[in-house]
């Protein structure tokens, strides 16, 4: 066979360089864990992770941090996920979060996010005593994240400090740390929304049926199509549900994550929908628009 | 309707190939402060029409808040992501920015300016192939342009785009430019690049990075844009000889035992014989397991499982390399180091240095050079106590408790680059790369034996080295003589024919020295019914 028998495309290489960190994290590390928030990075992330140590499983649990206010879907599509690679999953909430009850769309969404998801993954790691969590965020997801490294060090109190963040040369990644603190470590650091869809596409890999479109009962709040999950969500005067063809391009808490008008049904018009959008991924996330450098202030507070 | 849309994935694109298989460019941008590198890449997303409408419009209101341009668009604020950033209008730290064209895919590393962030910029640097350097037509070259210049070099950047900034506080001059272009070359020409280009052009107003310049004709290149677009990428990591340093045994029952990790040069097949070091025996590679199937052939910048045809003990921090030309082993190590932390080295004191996927104990003897960045030279210390500041870089004589596996980093980037860390603080404190390695244990073999027996305490027995396929040549031989002498004799007495009887008396000698040499090799490869000591560290 000739030596450039096989070339290596775009996804072959990103493919390649997630494996390297997920396997130098396992070797560099007591007590690795997966954050899996079950969107379409986490499943490129563990659909990664089970080719990365074949025939091993991966030598790690699955974590998600449940807010209590996902979709239904999503929560059905983390079980069955779980299953069907016999990974070990995780489920945490936060109890204090829930014996206040925490609603979003009555708390707001920065002291939702604060309580259920940053403080809800604090305890998580500190509880089981992880060093090392594996999220699936991307640096092309918004400006504070294209700032971070792969290996990200946090202190014992969990804060990233933008300022000092340790260099990181070619493949070699310090994953040394004291007694309390941990790492996050981003395997998808490289990989831009286009990528994920072409991967998902080019192997196969299983999302949520809620990123594809579909009559979906709505309704209309503060600009944006906020899906009618369950019926926790209060409606206010004048709001109305209405059935609309729609998908999510990013998925979070229902209340807090903005649906499309698209008829794009399958992989291949989701991905002719994204190469015309003129719009970044994260504008449907009301999380992001608390303030220009709200995803900065949030990380540093411990936020993944 | 979910299921059945990913369980089947049909092409997506009948003609022509997948915007997933477009080339990928890692490319850096760097320059002092002021000399527009985030205007540049700000400007060059929204000429290119890349940049998002949600975007433009947080851009907008951001240029009313903290911008510098009065009322114009400030495209810095479009990559400046940090808060403390924009506040102050300088960039801290790398931010990779990720576009595609209809020919290539992009990621940009812009870097920061300031000499107190260099260490930023050279991590922008370490993973980059191009480097756009930023020159300000005002200033000509500065000591932070040769720096940077110097640093790239370092790093392993072999592609250097020199975009002549702020050409219109020039009058678009000609002359300037091509001063700058002559003061450049000269002073670049030490440090191996590969390609040097330069383009005059105007950041804010987009002359000549997306299109060309109507106010510089006498320009007759491609703009910045096209010439990213276009430039001609060497990618030698597969021609190299092998090396695949194992990161992580994969041992999921007692029936598999695999050594997974990233091929850094060269490429395998099942069949190849390869060297395991330090340990410096020569094995052959069983199968290539990956999720999807074996594969016949796997290449540099491959993360793959190998299997090997024996059982031999292998872990983290060894090496699988060509027998051909195997890299080298040492425990002495001449290096040049960029130091990263405001504390200085300490001479003798003992640092982790990692290299590949091995970490030892590590201590620097002696800083014997350090290298001006105004010329790239380096000026000779005789003083023992000489050492290293924040940002400066030298060449240092390092002492390694353990050997490590490496190469010359001019030979190969990925086997040939260090860090160093501190014990106590656990920074990253250096980068290094190999310049020369010894190795102080002249036998391979002792010098395996003791690094076992320091790891785990114990000294560990001689291992009974297997017979080597020259004794088993031999062996084959001195057995085969006596043997056909024999078979000659008695055919002579059967047939009464010399020449039937040195016929038959040939083609045993052909074939039974050739069925004895793989039989006695066959053997050699089983323990079975060997005494227990000759499998001890093993």
């Amino acid at each position: 066979m000739s030596v450039a028998a096989k070339t290596l495309g775009h996804l072959d290489k990103l493919e390649a360089e997630s494996i390297h960190i997920m396997r130098e994290v396992v070797a560099e590390c007591e007590r690795p864990v997966m954050l899996y928030s079950i969107g379409k990075d986490s499943a490129v992330m563990l659909h990664i992770a089970m080719k990365a140590f074949y025939p091993s499983k991966p030598p790690f649990p699955l974590l998600h941090v449940d807010t209590t206010w996902k979709f239904r879907e999503m929560i059905a599509f983390r079980d069955r996920r779980a299953v069907e690679t016999g990974m070990e999953l995780l489920v945490y909430s936060n109890p204090q979060g829930r014996e206040m009850n925490i609603d979003p769309t009555v708390h707001g969404s920065q002291l939702h996010t604060q309580i259920m998801k940053t403080d809800a993954l604090k305890q998580a790691l500190d509880k089981w005593k992880f060093d090392a969590a594996f999220g699936g965020a991307r640096r092309d997801e918004e400006k504070s994240r294209a700032k971070e490294r792969v290996l990200s060090f946090r202190n014992a109190q969990h804060r990233w400090d933008p300022k000092a963040q340790r260099p990181e040369f070619w493949r070699l990644y310090n994953a040394r740390k004291g007694p309390g603190e941990s790492l996050r470590v981003f395997p998808l650091s490289n990989w831009t929304e286009a990528d994920v869809w072409d991967y998902i596409a080019r192997e196969g890999i299983d999302v949520v049926p809620l990123y594809f479109a579909k009559e979906r009962p709505v309704i209309d709040r503060d600009g944006m199509l906020i899906m009618v999950d369950d019926e926790r969500l209060k409606l206010r005067d004048g709001e109305m549900i209405q059935q609309k063809m729609v998908r999510f391009r990013t998925l979070g808490c229902y209340p807090l994550t903005g649906a499309i008008e698209s008829a794009a049904a399958s992989l291949d018009e989701i991905i002719a929908e994204m190469r015309a959008s003129r719009s970044s991924e994260r504008q449907g996330r009301v999380i992001d628009h608390d303030g220009s450098s709200s995803m900065e202030q949030k990380k540093q507070e411990g936020y993944f | 309707m979910h299921g059945g849309l990913a369980s089947s994935t049909p092409p997506r694109s009948a003609g022509g190939p997948s915007p997933a298989e477009k080339p990928l460019l890692r490319f850096i941008t760097c320059g002092s402060v002021d000399d527009g590198k985030s205007t540049l890449i700000g400007r060059l997303l929204y000429d290119a029409d890349l940049a998002p409408d949600d975007l433009i419009a947080a851009l907008e209101r951001d240029s009313k808040k903290h911008g510098t341009q009065g009322d114009d668009l400030d495209f810095a604020l479009l990559v400046d992501g940090l808060a403390a950033e924009r506040e102050q209008g300088i960039t801290i730290d790398v931010a990779y920015r990720y576009f595609a064209t209809g020919k290539r895919k992009f990621i940009v590393a812009d870097t920061p300016g300031h000499e107190q962030y260099t260490r930023n910029m050279a991590t922008g640097a370490s993973t980059a192939e191009l480097a756009v350097l930023l020159v300000d037509a005002r200033k000509g070259l500065l000591d932070q342009t040769r720096r940077h210049s110097m640093i790239v070099s370092m790093l392993g950047v072999r592609h250097v785009v020199v975009a002549v900034n702020k050409m219109d506080l020039v009058d678009y001059s000609q002359e300037v430019f091509a001063a700058i272009e002559r003061d450049f070359r000269a002073f670049a020409a030490p440090l191996r690049f590969l390609s040097i280009a330069l383009i005059p052009l105007v950041a804010k107003d987009g002359d000549n990075l997306v299109h060309a310049s109507e106010k510089m004709g006498w320009y007759a290149g491609p703009p910045l844009l096209s010439y990213l677009e276009n430039v001609a990428l060497d990618d030698n990591a597969r021609v190299l000889p092998l090396r695949f340093p194992v990161q992580w045994v994969n041992r999921p029952s007692h029936d598999f035992r695999g050594f997974s990790g990233f091929i850094a040069g060269g490429n395998v097949k099942p069949g190849d014989i390869v060297r395991i070091l330090p340990a410096g025996r020569d094995t052959r590679i069983s199968r290539i397991v990956t999720s999807d199937g074996d594969l016949a052939h796997a290449v540099a910048g491959q993360s793959v499982t190998l299997t090997l045809t024996e059982e031999i003990d292998v872990s983290r921090g060894d090496m699988l390399v060509s027998p051909v030309s195997p890299a080298e082993v040492g425990d002495r190590l001449s290096a040049k180091l960029l130091w990263l932390v405001r504390e200085p080295l300490a001479v003798d004191k003992s640092y982790l240095l990692k290299l590949g996927t091995k970490t030892t104990p590590a201590s620097v003897r002696k800083v014997s050079s350090h290298i001006r960045v105004e010329s790239g030279l380096a000026e000779p210390l005789s003083d023992a106590s000489a050492t290293l500041a924040f940002n400066e870089i030298g060449e240092a004589e390092l002492w390694l408790d353990t050997a490590v596996v490496c190469d010359p980093y001019a030979d190969n980037r990925e086997t040939g680059g260090f860090i160093l860390i501190d014990r106590v603080t656990n920074e990253t404190v250096a980068v290094g790369m190999v310049q020369q390695s010894t190795w102080t244990e002249r036998s391979p073999r002792n010098g395996v034996e003791a690094s076992y027996a320091s790891m785990e305490g114990v000294p560990t027995p001689p291992r009974e080295a297997g017979p080597t396929p020259l004794r088993s040549l031999v062996k084959a031989l001195s057995w085969r003589v006596p043997g056909s002498l024999v078979t000659f004799g008695a055919a002579f007495v059967f047939t009464d024919d010399l020449r039937v009887s040195a016929a038959i008396t040939g083609t045993e000698i052909a074939c039974k020295i050739a069925l004895y040499y793989l039989h006695e090799r066959l053997w050699s490869r089983f323990r079975i019914g060997m005494k227990p000591t000759d499998d001890a560290g093993l």
